[in-house]
């Protein structure tokens, strides 16, 4: 009776140690594979970071070296000033901050119309502002382009911003988050005496935050990285964004181009992206797996 | 403050434009319900209690009819001008404040004249927390807080403004039985101390007889009966009533009245003055039963449920439009139930007749 008792024991025994040795090699090869795409993924941020501290006659070495030999700090002064990063920052940070805190506006008001409001010819006015997401958003462009140049709103702030100000999308995914707030406390606000402008700010607003915050990175994040648009119709001095900057700065002076300095442009501009991520990572991560329902 | 509603009546448009009709989820409503009171609105889901107390807080604007406070009439009047409280089934509190936010959320949006400053408003909803035993709680979000305690924060919500009329949607239905108990009797104990005219909604009978002053039934968004909860479950109007209230539920047999007395089969079980002859549904209630060697009523025994106090009989007839015949008899008697039959006497005033077609209560006298 004991004798099988140990057998079984000793069964037991084995086969856990099988087991364990199966997920630590799980394991290993798992984090092996994680490691080796992150270096793929981190390297030419790395490329970037050290190529932006060399010299110039050092970044020419037919032997790319792995680390500076020496540290020029100083390239990344020479690139605010040679690109004029610090206009291109303003610019490009009145349009995302503007355009983000109109769209923040126009998103949550539709999107409580939608939801929330009962008025004739709701549900078709909704069907027919998500058809339009299928049309595709270059073909805006060239229509876009026709309507501003006939406005005279080219070179100005305004045409940077207004365009992009509705965005169906986040009107549906605001909608869908407000859809999901229960009827009874709509209700019992109502009892509570708030106006249904109060309850929006004071209920569905903070009960959505996740979904606003997600938003409002996104869509700075558009501004930050908006190109064609702004080459199109606003490229001066005044009022060029970030990407065009960097692009004219390097390619208008004629011949030699100080590539270690570029680096530290871009470098630079990359910086505000990387911060936002690392600190917003989860709102990000929400707002890019929400967005995934476009496909 | 009382409340008089009259002929009121609520309308829902179909949904479906093709299919389905109008629902007529009330359908004009006369009672009144007196200063102070509680009153249990009762009736089976989907009868149309929730709309009737969304239209005496002003939620829901009456298709027809008026509904007066005091000689107020307040019909157009909007929601938060009512001076209602309301509790709603799931609570419906604002997840992301903490309770003590939840509770001040009605004082502070206050106009005008009833304006308070902060201190009043932080006396009035600790007062509010305490009466209702949560004051402890005050900075928790509600979902730290068990189904009871989110239960306690929705009332003091409720009864933070001093409303005139305090209304309870199914306020007990999310607890669980024995939470269920200890916070009806809660509720009682705060009605009382308020002295806040209450209207209750529940589809549980028991609650509703347990805690009101008196009880409003309801079916299919009409009133049946309102009254005292004994006397509508001594006296009920008619047959859904009667199978409404009671538990164990009432056991209904179909009969006969002929020749001045009530045939069940063959037998006559009782004697009736002031009836014409006519074909009837028999209601006895399970305490309305008597074992009698001699009893004129047949039944086929089943099985005999002792339950301390009382013994529960449980029999088959013919006629019983339920599955079975439940009786119940105190156990102080001696009971011995034997053999294959059970026979029974029946106590008059515990026997209900109803006429078949319209199911309303034939009102005559039984012996
Ligand atoms: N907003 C509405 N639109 C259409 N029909 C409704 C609406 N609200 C309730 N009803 C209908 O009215 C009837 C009564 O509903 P309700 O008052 O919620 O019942 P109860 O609270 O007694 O369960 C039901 O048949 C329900 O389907
Ligand atoms: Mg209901």
């Amino acid at each position: 009776m004991s004798d099988t008792i140990t057998m079984k024991e000793k069964n037991i025994q084995q086969v856990s140690a099988a087991q364990k040795t199966m997920q630590i090699l799980v394991k290993f090869f798992t984090y092996a594979f994680l490691i080796l795409m992150a270096l793929i993924v981190l390297f030419p941020f790395y490329w970037m970071i050290i190529s932006s501290l060399k010299t110039l006659a050092e970044y020419r070495l037919n032997v790319p070296t792995f680390f500076p030999q020496q540290i020029m700090f100083s390239n990344y002064a020479e690139a605010f000033t040679t690109a004029s990063l610090g206009q291109l920052f303003y610019n490009t940070m009145i349009v995302g901050v503007v355009s983000t805190l109109l769209s923040l506006v126009i998103t949550v008001l539709s999107a409580f119309a939608f939801a929330r409001l009962e008025f004739k010819g709701r549900d078709t006015m909704f069907g027919l502002l998500l058809a339009t997401m299928m049309i595709p958003g270059e073909l805006f462009t060239i229509t876009n382009y026709a309507t501003v140049t006939q406005l005279g709103w080219m070179n100005t702030y305004r045409v940077l911003i207004i365009p992009f100000l509705v965005s169906v999308f986040y009107i549906y995914l605001l909608r869908q988050n407000f859809m999901q707030i229960p009827n009874e406390l709509y209700l019992a606000a109502k009892v509570d005496g708030t106006s249904d402008l109060k309850y929006l700010w004071k209920v569905m607003v903070p009960l959505s935050l996740p979904t606003l915050i997600s938003i409002t990175i996104l869509k700075m994040m558009g501004s930050w990285n908006s190109y064609i648009w702004p080459r199109l119709v606003a490229n001066d001095e005044a009022h060029r964004m970030i990407t065009n900057g960097l692009r004219n700065a390097f390619t208008e002076t004629s011949g030699d181009v100080n590539y270690p300095v570029q680096m530290a442009a871009v470098a630079l501009v990359s910086a505000p992206l990387f911060l936002v991520f690392v600190f917003l990572r989860k709102y990000i991560m929400a707002g890019v797996s929400r967005s995934g329902i476009k496909g | 403050m009382k409340v008089v509603l009259q002929n009121l009546t609520k309308i829902f448009p179909s949904r479906d434009k093709k299919a389905g009709k109008e629902v007529v989820a009330v359908n004009d409503f006369n009672f009144e319900i007196p200063d102070g009171k509680l009153i249990g609105l009762l009736g089976p889901s989907g009868c149309g209690k929730s709309t009737t107390l969304y239209m005496i807080s002003g939620l829901q604007k009456p298709t027809s009819g008026k509904i007066f406070f005091g000689d107020d009439d307040v019909t157009e009047l909007s929601t938060e001008n009512r001076g209602i409280g309301l509790v709603f089934q799931n609570y419906a509190l604002y997840p992301h404040m903490t309770v003590q936010q939840n509770i001040l959320f009605p004082l502070q949006n206050l106009k005008g004249a009833d304006k308070l400053s902060k201190e009043e408003m932080q006396e009035r909803a600790y007062n509010a927390a305490k009466l209702v035993q949560i004051e402890e709680l005050m900075d928790r979000k509600p979902s730290e807080l068990s189904g009871g305690q989110q239960q306690r924060v929705a009332i003091a919500r409720a009864l933070v403004k001093m409303p005139r009329v305090l209304l309870l949607d199914e306020p007990l239905s999310n607890l669980d039985a024995r939470l269920r108990l200890q916070t009806r009797e809660e509720i009682r104990r705060i009605q009382k101390e308020t002295g806040i005219t209450t209207v209750f909604v529940t589809h549980d009978q028991e609650e509703a007889m347990s805690i009101s002053d008196m009880i409003v039934v309801m079916k299919l968004g009409v009133l049946q009966q309102i009254g005292k909860p004994q006397d509508v479950y001594d006296d009920p109007a008619n047959l859904f009533v009667a199978k409404f209230l009671g538990t164990p539920p009432i056991n209904v047999l179909e009969g006969k009245i002929q020749g001045g007395k009530v045939y069940i089969g063959q037998e006559a079980v009782l004697e009736v003055s002031g009836a014409e002859d006519q074909d009837v549904v028999i209601g006895i209630r399970p305490e309305g039963f008597e074992l009698a060697e001699t009893g004129a009523l047949h039944c086929n025994l089943v099985n005999v449920e002792v339950m301390g106090r009382d013994v529960s009989i449980v029999s088959h007839h013919p006629a019983s439009q339920n599955a079975s015949i439940r009786s119940i008899i105190n156990a102080d008697h001696k009971t011995s139930v034997g053999g294959q039959i059970v026979r029974y006497d029946l106590k008059p005033h515990k026997v209900f007749l109803f006429n078949k077609e319209t199911e309303e209560r034939i009102r005559c006298e039984v012996k």
